[in-house]
Protein backbone atom coordinates (compact mmCIF):
# COMPACT_ATOMS: atom_id res chain seq x y z
CA UNK A 1 0.00 0.00 0.00
CA UNK A 2 3.38 2.70 0.47
CA UNK A 3 3.91 3.09 -3.02
CA UNK A 4 0.58 2.73 -4.15
CA UNK A 5 -0.78 6.02 -5.44
CA UNK A 6 -4.75 6.43 -4.64
CA UNK A 7 -6.32 3.34 -2.36
CA UNK A 8 -9.80 3.09 -1.48
CA UNK A 9 -9.71 0.93 1.16
CA UNK A 10 -13.36 -1.06 1.83
CA UNK A 11 -14.56 2.43 1.72
CA UNK A 12 -18.42 2.77 3.22
CA UNK A 13 -21.08 5.42 3.19
CA UNK A 14 -24.50 5.48 5.04
CA UNK A 15 -26.64 8.61 5.54
CA UNK A 16 -28.60 8.70 8.71
CA UNK A 17 -32.21 8.47 7.84
CA UNK A 18 -34.47 9.84 10.79
CA UNK A 19 -37.05 7.48 12.49
CA UNK A 20 -35.25 4.65 9.99
CA UNK A 21 -32.40 2.48 9.25
CA UNK A 22 -29.36 4.32 7.51
CA UNK A 23 -29.24 4.34 3.71
CA UNK A 24 -26.66 2.96 2.75
CA UNK A 25 -25.34 4.50 -0.27
CA UNK A 26 -22.29 2.86 -0.94
CA UNK A 27 -20.30 -0.30 0.36
CA UNK A 28 -17.07 -2.43 0.05
CA UNK A 29 -15.27 -0.26 -2.06
CA UNK A 30 -12.04 -1.22 -3.28
CA UNK A 31 -9.53 0.36 -5.63
CA UNK A 32 -6.42 1.49 -6.89
CA UNK A 33 -5.61 4.29 -8.84
CA UNK A 34 -2.05 4.71 -10.26
CA UNK A 35 -0.56 7.87 -10.53
CA UNK A 36 -1.64 9.92 -14.23
CA UNK A 37 -4.41 7.77 -14.39
CA UNK A 38 -7.40 9.21 -16.04
CA UNK A 39 -10.12 6.44 -14.49
CA UNK A 40 -13.85 7.53 -14.65
CA UNK A 41 -16.52 6.10 -12.66
CA UNK A 42 -20.07 5.24 -14.39
CA UNK A 43 -23.29 4.62 -13.30
CA UNK A 44 -27.31 4.77 -13.28
CA UNK A 45 -28.02 8.09 -11.62
CA UNK A 46 -28.68 8.12 -7.61
CA UNK A 47 -26.00 4.97 -7.22
CA UNK A 48 -23.46 6.75 -5.32
CA UNK A 49 -20.68 8.22 -7.42
CA UNK A 50 -20.62 11.58 -6.33
CA UNK A 51 -21.25 10.00 -2.90
CA UNK A 52 -17.68 8.57 -3.68
CA UNK A 53 -16.00 11.03 -5.12
CA UNK A 54 -16.98 13.48 -1.90
CA UNK A 55 -15.36 10.77 0.20
CA UNK A 56 -12.03 11.00 -1.90
CA UNK A 57 -12.42 14.42 -1.76
CA UNK A 58 -12.90 15.12 1.67
CA UNK A 59 -15.53 17.35 1.31
CA UNK A 60 -17.67 14.35 2.83
CA UNK A 61 -16.48 11.31 5.25
CA UNK A 62 -16.27 7.54 4.85
CA UNK A 63 -18.56 6.02 7.43
CA UNK A 64 -16.12 2.85 7.50
CA UNK A 65 -13.03 2.03 5.26
CA UNK A 66 -9.75 4.13 4.64
CA UNK A 67 -8.47 6.14 1.65
CA UNK A 68 -4.89 6.73 1.00
CA UNK A 69 -3.36 9.35 -1.25
CA UNK A 70 0.15 8.78 -1.77
CA UNK A 71 0.17 6.44 1.41
CA UNK A 72 -1.66 9.39 3.94
CA UNK A 73 -4.78 8.94 5.01
CA UNK A 74 -7.49 11.53 3.85
CA UNK A 75 -8.58 13.06 6.65
CA UNK A 76 -10.48 16.43 4.87
CA UNK A 77 -10.19 18.74 2.03
CA UNK A 78 -7.38 20.31 0.78
CA UNK A 79 -5.73 21.50 -2.37
CA UNK A 80 -4.04 18.30 -3.38
CA UNK A 81 -7.23 17.11 -4.30
CA UNK A 82 -8.75 19.51 -7.00
CA UNK A 83 -12.59 19.16 -7.80
CA UNK A 84 -14.44 20.48 -10.90
CA UNK A 85 -17.84 20.47 -10.01
CA UNK A 86 -20.63 19.98 -12.57
CA UNK A 87 -21.43 23.89 -12.23
CA UNK A 88 -18.22 25.42 -12.38
CA UNK A 89 -18.80 27.02 -8.82
CA UNK A 90 -16.42 29.87 -10.13
CA UNK A 91 -17.28 32.72 -8.09
CA UNK A 92 -19.06 35.19 -9.56
CA UNK A 93 -18.20 38.44 -8.58
CA UNK A 94 -14.48 37.75 -9.88
CA UNK A 95 -13.12 37.70 -13.17
CA UNK A 96 -11.50 34.56 -14.91
CA UNK A 97 -7.95 35.90 -14.14
CA UNK A 98 -8.98 36.96 -10.57
CA UNK A 99 -10.71 32.96 -9.53
CA UNK A 100 -7.51 31.51 -10.97
CA UNK A 101 -5.04 34.17 -9.09
CA UNK A 102 -7.36 33.29 -5.78
CA UNK A 103 -6.65 29.85 -5.68
CA UNK A 104 -2.83 29.98 -6.65
CA UNK A 105 -2.37 32.88 -4.47
CA UNK A 106 -3.77 30.57 -1.86
CA UNK A 107 -2.13 27.30 -2.36
CA UNK A 108 1.29 28.99 -3.20
CA UNK A 109 1.72 31.96 -1.28
CA UNK A 110 5.57 31.68 -1.53
CA UNK A 111 5.62 32.78 -5.49
CA UNK A 112 6.79 36.56 -6.06
CA UNK A 113 3.74 38.93 -7.80
CA UNK A 114 5.70 38.07 -11.22
CA UNK A 115 5.58 34.16 -10.73
CA UNK A 116 2.24 34.08 -9.67
CA UNK A 117 0.85 36.52 -12.68
CA UNK A 118 2.82 34.20 -14.93
CA UNK A 119 1.39 30.88 -13.31
CA UNK A 120 -2.27 32.52 -13.73
CA UNK A 121 -1.07 33.34 -17.12
CA UNK A 122 -0.33 29.64 -18.48
CA UNK A 123 -2.82 28.09 -16.85
CA UNK A 124 -5.91 30.37 -18.80
CA UNK A 125 -4.12 29.83 -21.50
CA UNK A 126 -3.31 26.34 -21.18
CA UNK A 127 -7.56 26.37 -21.50
CA UNK A 128 -7.39 29.00 -24.28
CA UNK A 129 -9.04 31.50 -22.53
CA UNK A 130 -6.68 33.96 -23.03
CA UNK A 131 -8.60 36.73 -24.63
CA UNK A 132 -11.56 36.33 -21.74
CA UNK A 133 -9.08 36.56 -18.93
CA UNK A 134 -10.74 39.79 -18.06
CA UNK A 135 -14.61 38.76 -18.11
CA UNK A 136 -16.92 37.39 -15.42
CA UNK A 137 -18.14 34.17 -14.93
CA UNK A 138 -21.66 35.92 -16.02
CA UNK A 139 -20.43 37.08 -19.00
CA UNK A 140 -18.94 33.68 -21.03
CA UNK A 141 -20.55 30.33 -22.14
CA UNK A 142 -21.14 27.43 -20.28
CA UNK A 143 -18.04 25.68 -21.94
CA UNK A 144 -15.91 28.33 -21.06
CA UNK A 145 -16.61 28.38 -17.43
CA UNK A 146 -16.01 24.61 -17.12
CA UNK A 147 -13.11 25.19 -18.73
CA UNK A 148 -11.94 27.78 -16.04
CA UNK A 149 -12.85 25.40 -13.58
CA UNK A 150 -10.51 22.91 -14.93
CA UNK A 151 -8.04 25.40 -14.81
CA UNK A 152 -8.05 26.66 -11.75
CA UNK A 153 -8.33 23.34 -10.51
CA UNK A 154 -4.95 22.48 -12.29
CA UNK A 155 -3.68 25.68 -11.37
CA UNK A 156 -2.71 24.17 -7.65
CA UNK A 157 -0.82 21.39 -8.84
CA UNK A 158 -3.58 19.13 -7.55
CA UNK A 159 -2.17 15.69 -7.26
CA UNK A 160 -5.48 14.23 -7.90
CA UNK A 161 -8.06 15.91 -9.98
CA UNK A 162 -11.29 14.96 -9.03
CA UNK A 163 -14.45 15.68 -11.77
CA UNK A 164 -18.14 15.37 -11.10
CA UNK A 165 -20.19 14.98 -14.36
CA UNK A 166 -18.27 18.36 -15.44
CA UNK A 167 -19.77 18.11 -18.64
CA UNK A 168 -22.93 17.04 -17.89
CA UNK A 169 -24.94 19.91 -18.57
CA UNK A 170 -23.20 21.19 -21.58
CA UNK A 171 -24.56 20.83 -25.11
CA UNK A 172 -22.85 17.63 -26.86
CA UNK A 173 -20.58 19.98 -29.48
CA UNK A 174 -19.23 22.06 -26.23
CA UNK A 175 -19.08 18.75 -24.79
CA UNK A 176 -16.90 17.13 -27.37
CA UNK A 177 -15.14 20.11 -27.67
CA UNK A 178 -14.36 20.16 -23.52
CA UNK A 179 -13.21 16.39 -23.89
CA UNK A 180 -10.76 17.56 -26.47
CA UNK A 181 -9.64 20.10 -24.07
CA UNK A 182 -8.59 17.70 -21.57
CA UNK A 183 -7.32 14.65 -23.42
CA UNK A 184 -5.21 17.69 -25.05
CA UNK A 185 -3.95 18.87 -21.60
CA UNK A 186 -3.49 15.24 -19.95
CA UNK A 187 -0.95 15.26 -23.52
CA UNK A 188 0.80 18.30 -21.87
CA UNK A 189 0.66 17.90 -18.41
CA UNK A 190 0.30 14.46 -16.70
CA UNK A 191 -2.49 14.37 -13.95
CA UNK A 192 -4.30 11.67 -12.21
CA UNK A 193 -7.91 11.96 -12.91
CA UNK A 194 -11.05 10.83 -11.18
CA UNK A 195 -13.99 11.68 -13.57
CA UNK A 196 -17.83 10.68 -12.72
CA UNK A 197 -19.41 10.20 -16.07
CA UNK A 198 -23.32 8.88 -17.25
CA UNK A 199 -21.80 9.11 -20.85
CA UNK A 200 -20.11 5.79 -22.48
CA UNK A 201 -18.37 7.81 -24.98
CA UNK A 202 -17.22 10.04 -22.65
CA UNK A 203 -16.07 7.10 -20.37
CA UNK A 204 -14.14 5.27 -23.08
CA UNK A 205 -12.61 8.13 -24.94
CA UNK A 206 -11.01 9.54 -22.02
CA UNK A 207 -10.24 6.70 -19.51
CA UNK A 208 -7.36 4.32 -19.15
CA UNK A 209 -9.47 2.19 -17.10
CA UNK A 210 -13.89 2.43 -16.90
CA UNK A 211 -15.13 1.51 -13.02
CA UNK A 212 -18.59 0.42 -13.49
CA UNK A 213 -21.07 1.28 -10.22
CA UNK A 214 -23.96 -1.64 -9.75
CA UNK A 215 -27.43 0.33 -8.50
CA UNK A 216 -28.06 1.65 -5.02
CA UNK A 217 -28.92 1.48 -2.27
CA UNK A 218 -25.63 -0.52 -1.22
CA UNK A 219 -23.47 0.18 -4.27
CA UNK A 220 -20.36 -1.17 -4.96
CA UNK A 221 -17.93 -2.04 -7.87
CA UNK A 222 -19.44 -4.07 -10.34
CA UNK A 223 -16.68 -3.97 -12.68
CA UNK A 224 -13.62 -2.69 -14.23
CA UNK A 225 -12.53 -2.16 -17.72
CA UNK A 226 -9.44 -1.72 -19.43
CA UNK A 227 -9.17 0.77 -22.45
CA UNK A 228 -6.66 0.02 -24.13
CA UNK A 229 -6.35 2.75 -26.56
CA UNK A 230 -3.31 4.55 -27.95
CA UNK A 231 -3.36 8.49 -27.18
CA UNK A 232 -3.41 10.96 -28.59
CA UNK A 233 -7.15 9.83 -28.96
CA UNK A 234 -9.51 10.62 -32.00
CA UNK A 235 -12.74 10.45 -31.72
CA UNK A 236 -13.62 10.15 -35.29
CA UNK A 237 -11.17 7.10 -35.90
CA UNK A 238 -12.24 5.93 -32.77
CA UNK A 239 -15.52 5.22 -33.99
CA UNK A 240 -14.65 2.16 -36.18
CA UNK A 241 -11.73 1.24 -34.19
CA UNK A 242 -12.04 -2.68 -32.92
CA UNK A 243 -11.33 -1.93 -29.26
CA UNK A 244 -12.99 1.34 -29.15
CA UNK A 245 -16.33 -0.71 -29.73
CA UNK A 246 -15.58 -3.79 -27.75
CA UNK A 247 -15.10 -1.48 -24.47
CA UNK A 248 -18.43 0.91 -25.67
CA UNK A 249 -20.38 -2.85 -25.74
CA UNK A 250 -19.02 -4.23 -22.65
CA UNK A 251 -19.87 -1.29 -20.77
CA UNK A 252 -23.38 -1.20 -22.08
CA UNK A 253 -23.81 -4.32 -21.27
CA UNK A 254 -22.95 -3.90 -17.60
CA UNK A 255 -25.43 -0.41 -17.59
CA UNK A 256 -28.40 -1.99 -19.57
CA UNK A 257 -28.12 -5.61 -19.09
CA UNK A 258 -27.01 -6.88 -15.97
CA UNK A 259 -27.61 -3.56 -13.86
CA UNK A 260 -30.38 -1.87 -16.00
CA UNK A 261 -32.47 0.03 -13.65
CA UNK A 262 -35.84 0.00 -14.45
CA UNK A 263 -37.38 3.56 -13.47
CA UNK A 264 -34.95 5.79 -16.34
CA UNK B 1 -35.56 56.17 -23.60
CA UNK B 2 -38.15 57.20 -26.43
CA UNK B 3 -39.18 61.03 -27.01
CA UNK B 4 -43.09 59.93 -26.21
CA UNK B 5 -41.66 58.09 -22.91
CA UNK B 6 -39.68 61.04 -21.95
CA UNK B 7 -42.48 63.39 -22.44
CA UNK B 8 -44.84 60.98 -20.58
CA UNK B 9 -42.43 61.20 -17.59
CA UNK B 10 -42.37 64.91 -17.62
CA UNK B 11 -46.24 65.61 -18.43
CA UNK B 12 -48.24 63.29 -16.45
CA UNK B 13 -46.47 64.06 -13.36
CA UNK B 14 -47.19 67.81 -13.80
CA UNK B 15 -50.80 66.86 -14.61
CA UNK B 16 -50.96 64.71 -11.57
CA UNK B 17 -49.01 68.02 -9.78
CA UNK B 18 -51.80 70.33 -11.06
CA UNK B 19 -54.97 68.41 -9.85
CA UNK B 20 -53.55 68.04 -6.76
CA UNK B 21 -53.26 71.40 -6.02
CA UNK B 22 -56.94 72.10 -7.20
CA UNK B 23 -58.43 69.73 -5.30
CA UNK B 24 -56.49 70.97 -2.30
CA UNK B 25 -56.89 74.64 -3.11
CA UNK B 26 -60.69 73.45 -3.29
CA UNK B 27 -60.59 71.77 0.45
CA UNK B 28 -58.56 74.78 1.79
CA UNK B 29 -61.53 77.11 1.20
CA UNK B 30 -63.92 74.69 3.16
CA UNK B 31 -61.83 73.50 6.15
CA UNK B 32 -61.22 76.33 8.30
CA UNK B 33 -57.38 75.30 9.47
CA UNK B 34 -55.88 74.00 6.41
CA UNK B 35 -53.45 76.40 4.66
CA UNK B 36 -53.95 76.83 0.88
CA UNK B 37 -51.30 75.81 -1.70
CA UNK B 38 -50.62 79.62 -2.06
CA UNK B 39 -49.99 80.20 2.09
CA UNK B 40 -47.52 77.56 1.96
CA UNK B 41 -45.82 78.55 -1.13
CA UNK B 42 -45.38 81.94 0.86
CA UNK B 43 -44.46 80.34 4.20
CA UNK B 44 -41.43 78.50 2.07
CA UNK B 45 -40.34 81.33 -0.40
CA UNK B 46 -41.52 84.34 1.30
CA UNK B 47 -43.66 87.27 -0.09
CA UNK B 48 -46.43 89.32 0.44
CA UNK B 49 -49.90 88.23 2.09
CA UNK B 50 -53.09 88.90 0.83
CA UNK B 51 -53.38 91.31 3.54
CA UNK B 52 -50.27 93.38 2.35
CA UNK B 53 -47.67 91.70 5.29
CA UNK B 54 -44.26 91.08 3.96
CA UNK B 55 -43.33 87.95 5.15
CA UNK B 56 -39.98 85.86 4.89
CA UNK B 57 -39.91 82.34 3.40
CA UNK B 58 -38.53 78.94 5.70
CA UNK B 59 -36.46 78.50 2.46
CA UNK B 60 -35.06 82.18 1.62
CA UNK B 61 -32.39 81.96 4.63
CA UNK B 62 -32.32 78.13 5.43
CA UNK B 63 -28.71 78.74 6.90
CA UNK B 64 -29.77 81.86 9.57
CA UNK B 65 -28.66 81.28 13.07
CA UNK B 66 -30.61 83.73 15.90
CA UNK B 67 -30.12 81.33 18.85
CA UNK B 68 -29.28 77.93 19.90
CA UNK B 69 -32.84 77.73 19.76
CA UNK B 70 -33.39 79.61 16.44
CA UNK B 71 -31.86 78.48 13.86
CA UNK B 72 -32.74 78.07 10.11
CA UNK B 73 -34.31 75.04 8.56
CA UNK B 74 -31.08 73.64 6.73
CA UNK B 75 -29.24 73.21 10.71
CA UNK B 76 -32.68 71.65 11.76
CA UNK B 77 -32.60 69.41 8.70
CA UNK B 78 -28.68 68.66 9.55
CA UNK B 79 -29.87 68.05 12.78
CA UNK B 80 -31.95 65.23 11.99
CA UNK B 81 -29.48 63.65 9.50
CA UNK B 82 -26.60 63.28 11.62
CA UNK B 83 -28.34 61.64 14.22
CA UNK B 84 -29.53 59.24 11.84
CA UNK B 85 -26.35 58.50 10.45
CA UNK B 86 -25.15 57.97 13.78
CA UNK B 87 -27.69 55.59 15.03
CA UNK B 88 -27.32 53.68 11.28
CA UNK B 89 -23.98 53.46 11.23
CA UNK B 90 -23.64 51.82 14.74
CA UNK B 91 -26.24 49.78 13.94
CA UNK B 92 -24.32 48.62 10.71
CA UNK B 93 -21.06 47.84 12.83
CA UNK B 94 -22.67 45.76 15.47
CA UNK B 95 -25.64 44.18 13.40
CA UNK B 96 -23.40 43.19 9.98
CA UNK B 97 -20.66 40.82 12.42
CA UNK B 98 -23.75 40.04 14.17
CA UNK B 99 -26.22 38.93 11.07
CA UNK B 100 -22.99 36.69 9.80
CA UNK B 101 -22.13 35.02 13.03
CA UNK B 102 -25.69 34.11 12.87
CA UNK B 103 -25.89 33.45 9.57
CA UNK B 104 -22.97 31.02 9.73
CA UNK B 105 -23.11 29.40 13.01
CA UNK B 106 -26.04 27.35 13.74
CA UNK B 107 -25.49 27.47 17.49
CA UNK B 108 -25.25 31.47 17.34
CA UNK B 109 -28.73 31.21 15.61
CA UNK B 110 -30.04 29.22 17.81
CA UNK B 111 -29.28 31.33 20.89
CA UNK B 112 -30.34 34.52 19.61
CA UNK B 113 -33.04 34.33 16.93
CA UNK B 114 -35.86 34.00 19.83
CA UNK B 115 -34.73 37.43 21.31
CA UNK B 116 -34.22 39.05 17.92
CA UNK B 117 -38.19 37.73 16.48
CA UNK B 118 -39.82 39.32 20.09
CA UNK B 119 -37.58 42.75 19.91
CA UNK B 120 -37.85 43.02 16.03
CA UNK B 121 -41.51 44.17 16.16
CA UNK B 122 -41.40 46.68 19.09
CA UNK B 123 -41.88 50.56 17.65
CA UNK B 124 -38.60 52.07 17.96
CA UNK B 125 -40.64 54.50 20.11
CA UNK B 126 -41.69 52.62 22.96
CA UNK B 127 -37.73 51.85 23.58
CA UNK B 128 -37.11 56.15 23.64
CA UNK B 129 -38.72 56.70 26.66
CA UNK B 130 -35.93 53.95 28.15
CA UNK B 131 -33.25 55.83 26.49
CA UNK B 132 -34.25 58.84 27.25
CA UNK B 133 -33.85 57.80 31.32
CA UNK B 134 -30.50 56.36 30.03
CA UNK B 135 -28.80 59.07 28.79
CA UNK B 136 -30.57 61.89 29.87
CA UNK B 137 -30.30 64.24 27.01
CA UNK B 138 -31.49 64.14 23.72
CA UNK B 139 -28.91 63.47 21.45
CA UNK B 140 -27.72 59.88 22.56
CA UNK B 141 -31.45 59.00 23.05
CA UNK B 142 -32.18 59.75 19.42
CA UNK B 143 -29.33 58.41 18.20
CA UNK B 144 -30.39 55.15 20.33
CA UNK B 145 -33.39 55.15 18.84
CA UNK B 146 -32.49 55.34 15.18
CA UNK B 147 -29.92 52.45 15.74
CA UNK B 148 -32.73 50.42 17.47
CA UNK B 149 -34.76 51.10 14.35
CA UNK B 150 -31.68 50.30 12.00
CA UNK B 151 -30.44 47.51 13.32
CA UNK B 152 -33.60 44.39 12.56
CA UNK B 153 -33.30 45.24 8.83
CA UNK B 154 -29.39 44.79 8.67
CA UNK B 155 -29.13 41.66 10.57
CA UNK B 156 -32.40 40.25 8.99
CA UNK B 157 -30.65 40.63 5.54
CA UNK B 158 -27.22 40.00 6.85
CA UNK B 159 -28.34 36.72 7.49
CA UNK B 160 -30.09 36.35 4.41
CA UNK B 161 -26.70 36.79 2.58
CA UNK B 162 -24.80 34.29 4.17
CA UNK B 163 -27.89 31.73 3.47
CA UNK B 164 -27.49 32.47 -0.03
CA UNK B 165 -24.08 31.40 0.04
CA UNK B 166 -23.62 28.46 -2.36
CA UNK B 167 -22.86 25.75 -0.84
CA UNK B 168 -20.31 24.89 -3.95
CA UNK B 169 -18.57 28.12 -3.34
CA UNK B 170 -18.26 26.72 0.50
CA UNK B 171 -16.59 23.78 -0.96
CA UNK B 172 -14.26 26.10 -2.94
CA UNK B 173 -12.89 27.49 0.06
CA UNK B 174 -13.05 24.38 1.62
CA UNK B 175 -10.68 22.52 -0.69
CA UNK B 176 -8.11 25.82 -0.72
CA UNK B 177 -8.43 25.46 3.41
CA UNK B 178 -9.38 28.83 3.78
CA UNK B 179 -9.53 30.01 7.35
CA UNK B 180 -12.96 31.06 8.99
CA UNK B 181 -11.22 34.75 8.30
CA UNK B 182 -10.86 34.14 4.71
CA UNK B 183 -14.26 32.82 4.38
CA UNK B 184 -15.51 35.82 5.78
CA UNK B 185 -13.74 38.24 3.49
CA UNK B 186 -13.59 36.05 0.28
CA UNK B 187 -16.75 34.21 -0.20
CA UNK B 188 -19.93 35.50 2.46
CA UNK B 189 -19.22 39.51 2.08
CA UNK B 190 -18.90 39.70 -1.65
CA UNK B 191 -22.13 37.09 -1.82
CA UNK B 192 -23.92 38.87 1.39
CA UNK B 193 -23.23 42.50 0.91
CA UNK B 194 -25.54 42.87 -1.71
CA UNK B 195 -28.38 41.85 0.73
CA UNK B 196 -26.69 43.53 3.15
CA UNK B 197 -27.19 47.00 1.25
CA UNK B 198 -30.63 46.33 0.85
CA UNK B 199 -30.71 45.99 4.36
CA UNK B 200 -29.19 49.03 5.12
CA UNK B 201 -31.63 50.97 2.21
CA UNK B 202 -34.51 49.56 4.07
CA UNK B 203 -32.89 50.23 7.68
CA UNK B 204 -32.48 54.07 6.10
CA UNK B 205 -35.86 54.58 4.72
CA UNK B 206 -37.23 53.62 8.43
CA UNK B 207 -34.72 55.11 10.57
CA UNK B 208 -35.85 58.94 8.70
CA UNK B 209 -39.36 57.90 9.33
CA UNK B 210 -38.83 57.78 12.89
CA UNK B 211 -36.46 60.36 13.57
CA UNK B 212 -39.49 62.45 12.84
CA UNK B 213 -41.57 60.88 14.98
CA UNK B 214 -38.92 60.64 17.72
CA UNK B 215 -37.50 64.64 17.41
CA UNK B 216 -42.03 65.61 18.23
CA UNK B 217 -40.99 63.16 21.34
CA UNK B 218 -37.42 64.57 22.21
CA UNK B 219 -37.79 67.85 21.66
CA UNK B 220 -34.72 70.12 21.18
CA UNK B 221 -33.98 69.98 17.27
CA UNK B 222 -34.05 68.82 14.24
CA UNK B 223 -37.35 68.78 11.54
CA UNK B 224 -39.26 66.62 13.52
CA UNK B 225 -39.25 69.13 16.78
CA UNK B 226 -39.73 71.96 14.06
CA UNK B 227 -42.76 70.67 12.39
CA UNK B 228 -44.12 70.31 15.77
CA UNK B 229 -42.85 73.79 16.97
CA UNK B 230 -44.95 75.16 13.82
CA UNK B 231 -47.43 73.61 15.27
CA UNK B 232 -47.84 75.08 18.57
CA UNK B 233 -46.81 78.38 17.27
CA UNK B 234 -49.80 78.40 14.93
CA UNK B 235 -47.81 78.38 11.49
CA UNK B 236 -49.96 75.53 10.00
CA UNK B 237 -48.22 76.44 6.89
CA UNK B 238 -44.99 75.34 7.82
CA UNK B 239 -46.00 72.27 8.53
CA UNK B 240 -46.81 71.06 4.93
CA UNK B 241 -43.38 73.03 3.85
CA UNK B 242 -41.99 70.55 6.87
CA UNK B 243 -43.52 67.37 5.42
CA UNK B 244 -42.51 68.41 1.72
CA UNK B 245 -38.65 69.01 2.79
CA UNK B 246 -38.96 65.73 4.65
CA UNK B 247 -40.14 63.79 1.59
CA UNK B 248 -37.78 65.11 -0.37
CA UNK B 249 -34.74 64.52 1.67
CA UNK B 250 -35.68 60.99 2.43
CA UNK B 251 -36.17 60.31 -1.20
CA UNK B 252 -32.44 61.82 -1.68
CA UNK B 253 -31.35 59.65 1.01
CA UNK B 254 -33.12 56.89 -0.71
CA UNK B 255 -31.24 57.16 -3.90
CA UNK B 256 -28.21 57.40 -2.80
CA UNK B 257 -28.25 54.79 -0.99
CA UNK B 258 -29.64 52.51 -4.19
CA UNK B 259 -26.96 54.14 -5.99
CA UNK B 260 -23.94 53.01 -3.29
CA UNK B 261 -26.03 49.65 -3.07
CA UNK B 262 -25.58 48.73 -6.63
CA UNK B 263 -22.23 49.62 -7.11
CA UNK B 264 -21.32 46.60 -4.68
CA UNK B 265 -23.61 44.62 -6.31
CA UNK B 266 -21.59 42.37 -8.29
CA UNK B 267 -24.09 40.94 -9.96
CA UNK B 268 -24.63 44.64 -11.20
CA UNK B 269 -20.83 44.93 -12.45
CA UNK B 270 -20.15 42.50 -15.01
CA UNK B 271 -23.27 42.64 -17.27
CA UNK B 272 -22.55 46.83 -17.57
CA UNK B 273 -19.46 46.54 -18.61
N1 LIG C 1 -26.69 14.04 2.23
C1 LIG C 1 -27.43 12.95 1.93
N2 LIG C 1 -28.35 12.50 2.79
C2 LIG C 1 -29.09 11.41 2.49
N3 LIG C 1 -28.99 10.70 1.36
C3 LIG C 1 -28.08 11.11 0.45
C4 LIG C 1 -27.26 12.26 0.68
N4 LIG C 1 -26.47 12.43 -0.39
C5 LIG C 1 -26.77 11.43 -1.25
N5 LIG C 1 -27.74 10.64 -0.75
C6 LIG C 1 -28.30 9.45 -1.38
O1 LIG C 1 -27.24 8.60 -1.74
C7 LIG C 1 -27.45 8.05 -3.02
C8 LIG C 1 -26.29 8.33 -3.93
O2 LIG C 1 -26.29 9.73 -4.25
P1 LIG C 1 -25.20 10.33 -5.24
O3 LIG C 1 -23.85 9.95 -4.77
O4 LIG C 1 -25.48 11.77 -5.34
O5 LIG C 1 -25.53 9.61 -6.61
P2 LIG C 1 -24.96 9.86 -8.07
O6 LIG C 1 -23.93 10.93 -7.98
O7 LIG C 1 -24.42 8.57 -8.51
O8 LIG C 1 -26.11 10.26 -8.92
C9 LIG C 1 -28.77 8.60 -3.52
O9 LIG C 1 -29.77 7.65 -3.32
C10 LIG C 1 -29.01 9.81 -2.67
O10 LIG C 1 -30.37 10.01 -2.47
MG1 LIG D 1 -23.92 12.90 -8.84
Amino acid sequence: MKNKFLVLENVEKRFPVPGKKDYVAVTGVNLEIQKDEIVSIIGHSGCGKSTLLNMISGLDMQTSGHIFLKGKEITGPGPDRAVVFQNHSLLPWLTVYDNIEMAVKKVMPELSSKELRERVEKFINLVNLGPAKDKYPGEISGGMKQRVGIARALSIKPDVLLMDEPFGALDSLTRANLQDHLMRIQQKVKNTVVIITHDVDEAVLLSDRVIMMTNGPAATIGEILEVNLERPRDRVALQEDHEYIRCREAILEFLYKKFAKEDE
Amino acid sequence: MSKNDLLSRIILPLLTFIAIVALWAELSAYIENLPSPHDVWLAAFGGITPDGDVITGVLTDPFYINSDEDKGIFWQVLASLERVLAGFVLAIVVGVPLGLAIGMSKKVFYALNPYIQILKPVSPLAWLPLFLLIFQAINPTAIATIFITSIWPIISNTILGVQNVNKDYINVARILKFSPIEMVYQIMLPVAVPYIFTGMRLSLGIAWIVIVAAEMLTGGTGIGFWIWDEYNNLNYPNIIVGIIIVGIVGWILDTVMGKISDFFDYRKRGTAS
